[in-house]
């Protein structure tokens, strides 16, 4: 849309804006707003961007086509009016308990409250609290601060395509809650935090470790070493204001040394160690034409996701650990081996831009008897807070360098913290040394490049066309993942990270987290990859030494102990099975009928009834453990019973007599012979 | 029913309606107890049987259906739609003499199969009487004296479950006249000429709506009728759907063609079982006769319609709240623009109306936009329908012409205040109405004119409160019904409806302070202003005109301490009656608060200084001695 808008007396060109918020902002006045983030849908909920708008009354800005010759006004009294009730009314109904809240200081709606001048809340306190969720590692929900603008459910619906959160309720008793009022660790989230990033109140915000690291830096025991991802050093210089990513970085070495950090390493090293063993894992797919596409899996929140959405694909996931894991189980190897620290008494930090990783590192493949890889993650922000507590002024600081030999990284090891970064890294690697007419191999792949959600590029290796999709933004993956299962997308590698525009956008960066924010942190990483004198992270000396001394070549079976995982289904409700027998005693054969949606419709709880009568008819209740169970995610041949590990489909109730006679009593019978020889 | 051939041209529907005319004229004598929810909740289902077994005693041969010329028997019994009288429900009607029988008991069956059936006389005592004289017909009736009806003309006589009942009275050949004799855009310009506006609420011109749905592009379109009848009290569409279903299927059908739609829906609540299963019926059968579904009447013309129940929410009566729960999403209302006529239904054009509107539009295509424009006023032609309530003598569905004032309808129709008390307001267009005074009585209901004074027509509920009602009370009610079923999306309407309430509480149960008035304006007054949708933006008008007509009401709450229509309880003092009171003493022992005295056999008395109104004395006393007043 083109022409013009008097705003305010003043006359204003369109230019192309999206809606008359953007219109009136762009003309220099910071309309408020709650609710309008220009990547989320429009949603016209907290009524502060109100105007009046000559013919029309007074109207949501953010929902109005900007329209030419619109005559707008912004601060009539009318318009102040409501805007300032709308906060009297937010404030009414919150906990307002400012100076310990995580928020404080950072908070829209104080701020808000502050520069409208509202000065009095006429209303009365509201006294009901409601429970506050913070039983997962990444998170904690306080819906006592929550004033219900929906940013963090469209933020989880429709940029990141999970959607735990939504509305319930009606009237005075909406709240935002997962489903069945479920606390977040029991849902499909997969803590990104990109819910934290916008919401506007101290309702969603990151669940702290910096005092348990604070205990750790003050116990003599413990060895404190910390890895600093990529992505955290863009942030620290847009915080700080200071030029440069790697000059950020070094200014943040000397400040991690001055808090109490016995090491300062580079999460970039590992993140060159997971191109080298990715890019191998890769090349040895293309050669066998097995597994591929390849998935990377640097990203706990895909890996999550993944996991609970698409576990036929998880055999295509790249089986290297995180760059934040390697760096975990190498660290806790390279100390007890050559600095004579014991595991238990080396204390790991990691500061990453993101809250999944806080989740990643409790998992249980990361743990070895009960001491895991990683004993705390903390956010940017967080480590920006423990800054701040030490009072340490960071603009001031003399620029320190890393410890060696984690503190050594190549520009590819860098750029893992924007989206494209780790597709990048890759292919500057896997290209070394094709190029035929003796011209140096490309370092640069600005295909991949950029905050876009979705991006392709093919690139030809040797006599070999790679076809590659970069995504951000996890939605943008279950749209390629349904081009992939119905066969529209053919790609050889996928890398993806949860949030938009990569780590440099995670949920654990700080606040203003915007894609205005993003562009330019983005910007700094790919300054500090050019300032490094190495590009490629096969030229990494350190990871040569590190395979010399340790990991003796790329994919070794100690390379495979030490740095790659493995991946399980979490589609199901984690849930025990129902057990239906009525002794506990000898030994029994186990018979479980699934009572799943699909099996249930099926017919499968006759199915399980005749069994059991069957069994008791036959003499053989007490031979056989009977279970009701949740999917064998067999769904297609169901009703599914399964005999001690057989799994045998299509089991209706006509086929009842058939299937008891030729498999379970045969089975039941054995065992329950076995157990009379026994007695 | 037996079952039926599908229609290919508008001459076999011709054919099947002379038919079934030839068919009912067969029946001399048709039996039709009201199946419209009121009467069946007071028992009119047992009268149905009871008239059935009559007519098995007495041998009467009945036509199992109606349509079977070839059945001797000249006898029909069955269920009729809701004729709107509900107060003196059951209601039984025998054609074609129209005897009006109300308040029928099961016991009355004998009575009216001898008397009437076979002998062709009234039942005198089942008439209605006002006390003074009773009315043989319907028409005579002075609840129907001054109606005018349209919409409802076949509710109450037609047979809803069968589709050739609705035939015989021109049924479906609107839809056979647009479709073989009007272009889509001659649709449009017949129902925007007979200027009719939309029965929802705010009054919008259909013809216009449709036009705008029209002329947009696209692979798909949707016809949605808005039968989300929330408002408490309100049953005129309900009404409709039961008692003459097919007459909202023709008008989407119609609506369908107009804008190039080939699917409708019915978005209806769960509420309505009896609604939902007419509906059902009719659309099957409609599809059996090929008057909907694929190629309509043997033309090009094909439409489907669908049922979606809703789960009660009353903002899913908001359009937009309407379309995300067809959608399966939460019912909340978006933004507008885009509105539904750009982007509706799954992001498609749709044309959203309620379900009065759709029953309006074959009349105007059959009998013409003219015929239409004799109803009602200049700029707003036509009936409307209202649920009327309250204090009133008769209360019940009426249709009257647009412009008809308010004191014909509360003192004519209504035949007054029921109580003998004086008349005091009317409550128009549900909770999110406004309040009407003696002052307006004079009105003439219709949109601009309700809206001149801050009310509108709404859905179409009156309810007439008299003197004994508090207005503040009346305000608090409505909005503790607004506040919730706020959906809880915009901040002023969320919380906004929830502080009114809290002030409005307060205000009745004696705890007002004199700022409350004034915050209470202002904060009705924004969220009127700013809130995003409907709902929100009406929700403080019970607030709103209650403030302005009876504002010494509010005063009185607040500064005196009374409650001048003493209704509310928290003004009304505890008292012992001496001539009842025995002197037992167990009030006096009850009483937490050592408010009662007095001595053993003598009566005693209540200290409304120390009274705390607990009320435990009036739980005690077993001579009823203690009131409150």
């Amino acid at each position: 849309m083109e022409g013009y808008i008097t705003i305010d007396g003043a006359q204003t060109p369109i230019n192309g804006c999206k809606n008359l918020l953007e219109v009136i902002r762009a003309s220099g006045i910071e309309l408020p707003t709650f609710c309008y983030h220009s990547e989320l849908s429009v949603y016209g909920a907290c009524r502060m961007c109100i105007v009046d708008i000559d013919g029309r009354g007074i109207q949501a800005s953010c929902s109005t086509p900007p329209e030419d010759g619109m005559v707008v006004r912004t601060h009539t009294e009318q318009v102040m009016k409501i805007r300032r009730m709308a906060l009297e009314l937010l404030l009414a109904n919150h906990h307002g308990n400012c100076q310990t809240c995580g928020k404080n200081t950072q908070c829209k709606l104080q701020e808000l409250a502050q520069k409208l001048g509202v000065k009095n809340v006429r209303f009365d306190e509201v006294n009901d609290v409601l429970p506050i969720d913070d039983l997962n590692q990444s998170l904690v929900r306080d819906p006592n601060k929550c004033i219900l603008c929906g940013d963090c459910v469209r933020m989880c619906k429709e940029v990141q395509g999970v959607g735990v959160l939504d509305f319930v309720g009606r009237g005075s008793d909406v709240r935002v809650s997962p489903a069945f009022g479920k606390n977040l660790n029991e849902v499909e989230c997969v803590y990104c935090g990109q819910c934290a990033s916008v919401c506007p109140t101290g309702a969603l915000i990151i669940k702290s470790q910096t005092e348990k690291v604070w205990k750790a830096i003050n116990d003599p025991s413990k060895t404190v070493i910390v890895q600093v991802a990529p992505a955290v050093r863009a942030a620290i210089a847009q915080s700080y204001d200071i030029a440069g990513g790697e000059h950020a970085m070094a200014k943040t070495v000397t400040a991690l040394r001055r808090i109490g950090f016995d090491k300062v390493y580079d999460t970039s090293f590992t993140a060159d160690l997971t191109t080298v063993e990715e890019a191998t894992e890769f090349l040895d797919r293309v050669a066998k034409g097995e597994k591929l596409p390849q998935f990377t899996s640097c990203c706990p929140a895909w890996v999550k996701y993944a996991e609970q959405f698409y576990p036929d694909y998880l055999a295509n996931l790249s089986s290297c650990k995180s760059p934040q894991q390697m760096f975990g189980s190498l660290a806790k190897q390279y100390f007890a081996d050559h600095e004579g620290v014991k595991r238990e008494d080396l204390y790991v930090v990691s500061i990453m831009p993101c809250t999944a990783k806080k989740f990643e590192a409790t998992r249980p493949e990361f743990v070895v008897d009960g001491d895991p890889d990683i004993n705390a993650v903390l956010s940017t922000q967080e480590l920006i807070s423990m800054i701040d507590e030490a009072g340490i002024r960071v603009s001031n600081l003399a620029p320190e360098s890393m410890d060696l030999p984690f503190g050594f990284k190549t520009g590819a090891g860098i750029i893992f913290g924007t989206s494209g970064g780790v597709a990048e890294a890759v292919l500057r690697l896997a290209s070394a040394g094709t190029s035929e007419d003796g011209k140096p191999a490309p370092t640069e792949f600005r295909d991949v490049r950029g905050l876009e959600g979705l991006k392709e590029a093919s690139v030809t290796l040797g006599d070999r066309t790679i076809k590659l999709a970069v995504l951000s933004g996890l939605s943008n993956a279950r749209e390629v993942l349904a081009r992939l299962q119905s066969g529209e997308a053919d790609y050889d590698i996928i890398e993806v990270m949860a949030c938009r525009g990569g780590c440099i956008g995670g949920g654990g960066q700080p606040l203003p987290n915007d894609m205005a924010a993003r562009e330019e942190r983005k910007a700094t990483i790919y300054d500090c990859d050019a300032i490094l004198p190495l590009h490629n992270a096969a030229d990494n000396p350190y990871i040569k030494e590190c395979y010399s001394t340790l990991l003796q070549k790329p994919n070794s079976s100690i390379a495979h102990k030490l740095l790659h995982t493995g991946y399980r289904s979490r589609r199901r409700i984690e849930g025990e099975d129902l057990d239906l027998s009525e002794t506990k005693t000898g030994e029994k054969t186990p018979v479980s009928v699934c009572i799943g949606t699909n099996c249930y419709l099926r017919g499968s709880y006759d199915t399980l009834r005749k069994l059991i009568d069957k069994a008791r008819e036959a003499g053989l209740a007490g031979a056989i453990d009977f279970k009701a169970t949740f999917c064998f995610e067999k769904c297609k041949a169901s009703p599914n019973v399964q005999v001690g590990d057989t799994i045998y489909g299509g089991i209706t109730p006509d086929k009842i007599d058939e299937f008891f006679e030729n498999t379970i009593k045969p089975a039941a019978q054995g065992a329950s012979d076995a157990e009379t020889l026994e007695v | 029913m037996t079952p039926f051939a599908k229609l290919n041209s508008p001459s076999e529907l011709d054919a099947l309606k002379r038919k079934a005319i030839s068919a009912i004229s067969g029946c001399a004598t048709r039996v039709l107890v009201c199946g419209g929810t009121g009467c069946m909740a007071s028992g009119s289902p047992k009268v149905l049987e009871a008239l059935q077994s009559a007519l098995e005693k007495h041998s009467v041969p009945v036509r199992a259906d109606i349509m079977n010329e070839e059945d001797e028997a000249a006898i029909s019994i069955g269920y009729s739609g809701c004729p709107g009288y509900c107060q003196v429900g059951p209601i039984v009607r025998i054609l074609p003499a129209d005897y009006f029988y109300t308040h029928v008991k099961p016991e009355d069956a004998e009575e009216i199969v001898t008397q009437t059936v076979l002998g062709g006389q009234p039942v005198q005592r089942l008439l209605f009487n006002d006390g003074s004289e009773s009315y043989a017909t319907r028409d005579d009736l002075p609840f129907y004296k001054d109606q005018v009806n349209v919409v409802l003309a076949d509710c109450g006589v037609v047979e809803p479950g069968d589709i050739r009942d609705y035939i015989s009275r021109d049924g479906y050949r609107a839809l056979a006249e647009a479709l073989y004799g009007l272009t889509p855009e001659a649709v449009v310009a017949e129902v925007t000429e007979s200027g009719l506006r939309g029965r929802g609420g705010a009054g919008f011109s259909t013809g216009r709506k449709w036009g705008f749905t029209q002329v947009v592009k696209s692979d798909k379109k949707y016809v949605v009728c808005n039968a989300d009848e929330g408002d408490p009290g309100a049953f005129m569409d309900e009404s409709i759907m039961e008692g003459n279903p097919h007459a909202l299927l023709e008008g989407m059908a119609i609506a369908g063609y107009a804008i190039g739609a080939d699917e409708g829906y019915i978005y209806v609540r769960a509420e309505y079982p009896l609604a939902i299963e007419r509906l059902r019926t009719a659309i099957s059968q409609a599809e059996q006769a090929g008057l909907l579904g694929d190629r309509i009447l043997g033309g090009p013309f094909s439409f489907h319609i669908r049922i979606k129940e809703g789960a009660g929410a009353f903002v899913c009566g908001e359009e937009t709240a309407l379309i995300s729960s067809i959608e399966g999403q939460r019912g909340m209302p978006r933004p507008k623009p885009p509105f539904p006529a750009n982007s509706g239904l799954w992001g498609k054009p749709t044309v959203v109306n309620n379900v009065e509107t759709f029953a309006n539009v074959s009349k105007i295509i059959l009998n013409g936009a003219e015929w239409f424009r004799s109803f009602g006023i200049e700029s707003s032609p036509g009936t409307k329908v209202f649920a009327l309530t309250g204090d009133v003598v008769n209360t019940g569905l009426i249709e009257v012409p647009m412009g008809t004032t308010v004191g014909d309808v509360v003192f004519k129709i209504g035949g007054g205040i029921r109580t003998g008390k004086a008349f005091k307001a009317v409550q128009i267009g549900g909770p999110s109405g406004a309040c009407l005074t003696e002052e307006h009585l004079d009105l003439p209901l219709d949109y601009d004119s309700l809206r001149s004074v801050g009310a509108m027509v709404g859905s179409g509920g009156l309810v007439v409160m008299d003197e004994s009602t508090c207005m503040v009370e009346i305000a608090r009610f409505f909005m503790s019904f607004t506040q919730k079923e706020s959906c809880g999306k915009c901040v002023l309407c969320r919380e906004g409806t929830r502080r009114m309430l809290d002030i409005l509480t307060r205000i009745v149960s004696g705890r007002g302070k004199v700022e409350d008035i004034d915050l209470l304006e202002e904060l009705a007054l924004t969220v009127r202003d700013g809130s995003l949708c409907g709902l929100g933006k009406s929700a403080p008008n019970p607030v709103i005109s209650t403030l302005k007509h009876f504002r010494d009401e509010y005063l009185a709450h607040i500064v005196d301490g009374v409650c001048p229509a003493g209704e509310c309880d928290a003004f009304k003092t505890y008292s012992i009656i001496e001539e009842k009171c025995r002197g037992c003493g167990l009030c006096a022992k009850k009483c937490p608060a050592d408010a009662i005295s007095g001595e053993i056999k003598k009566p005693y008395v209540i200290n409304a200084d120390l009274c705390i109104k607990c009320g435990a004395c009036a739980d005690a006393c077993k001579f009823e001695a203690v009131t409150l007043g």
